[in-house]
């Protein structure tokens, strides 16, 4: 199941590893502002209205 | 029904709403499958080994640094002739997913590079102008940041975007225009000869698949928040002057 990666193991786990990562991270960066832009405009919006 | 309608920002919010999410999970199959089925079920190269299981991360990663940049250049287009906000602020949304696509692009290029050439870089036509691309994508996004009035920056960053093309073009034309450097040609060819072998074909085209709806998901997502954030701005302006 395991693939043999011999001598090129290195090149080939460190490819998967950063690649992953940075999708990882560039997801979460992207959820985590996606969450906060709409509590902040929620809150801005719910002040307008209630100060017309 | 015009495509227009969707360069209205509530028209564009409730519609991705309801695509994003089968969007997402079509995107983390093909990947996951893609990766997988590569990864642990494909043999070894005859002549490049293991080292070959990097294709399915360097080809859709390559492929999605330039078509990002090149959706980046049709929404600034939009932008420049008919003024729609939510086409520049999906222009600004794609700019860092792209330039992660480029990182991860150079990043197993390098790795790839260093076992079968011997290399970690040259200065390669290929290989330089994709740092080039890389270096407008930070370009882009610090211009974004670097002015206050949202029109005044979409304006300037679409310019710097027509530019920047260029080099998009030429990172995947510099093969062909200088026949020299250490980069092959293209691994994906309509023609049978050129083309990688069905057994690595089938699955890079799963992981392409899985690269393409990632994009897509990751540009509504942060286009929705670019609008919301671009709303919020208004309105606290409003509030401020009144």
């Amino acid at each position: 199941m395991m693939p043999d990666l011999g001598k090129y193991a290195f090149a080939v786990l460190a490819s998967y590893g950063v690649s992953l990562g940075l999708i990882i991270v560039l997801v979460s960066l992207s959820l985590r502002r996606a969450r906060r832009v709409r509590a902040e405009l929620d809150k801005v919006e719910e002040r307008v209205k209630r100060h017309g | 029904m015009s495509i227009w309608e969707y360069a209205n920002p509530v028209k564009f919010i409730r519609t991705t709403d309801r695509i994003l999410p089968w969007v997402s999970v079509a995107a983390v199959l093909c990947l996951v499958t893609g990766l997988v089925w590569g990864y642990f079920f494909t043999p070894d190269d005859y002549r490049q080994g293991a080292t070959v299981k990097i294709i399915y991360l360097h080809v859709p990663a390559a492929l999605m640094a330039i078509n990002a940049w090149i959706m980046m250049l049709v929404a600034s287009l939009i932008w420049i002739v008919r003024r729609h906000h939510v086409s520049a602020l999906a222009a600004r949304a794609a700019a860092p997913v792209g330039a992660i696509f480029t990182v991860i692009a150079l990043a197993t290029g390098a790795l790839w590079g260093q076992p079968m050439w011997g290399t970690w870089w040259a200065w390669d036509p290929r290989l330089t102008s994709f740092l080039i691309l890389f270096l407008f994508y930070l370009g882009y996004m610090a211009l974004w940041s670097a002015i206050e009035n949202d029109d005044t920056a979409a304006d300037l960053t679409s310019i710097l975007c027509l530019v920047g093309s260029v080099f998009a073009l030429l990172s995947r034309y510099a093969v062909l225009f200088w026949n020299q450097g250490l980069h092959q040609g293209a691994s994906l060819s309509l023609d049978k000869e050129e083309n990688v072998a069905d057994v690595f074909w089938y699955p890079l085209l799963v992981c392409i698949a899985g690269f393409v709806l990632l994009f897509v998901a990751l540009v509504f997502l942060r286009t929705q928040t670019e609008i919301r954030a671009r709303r919020t701005r208004a309105l606290l302006a409003r509030e401020s002057r009144t």
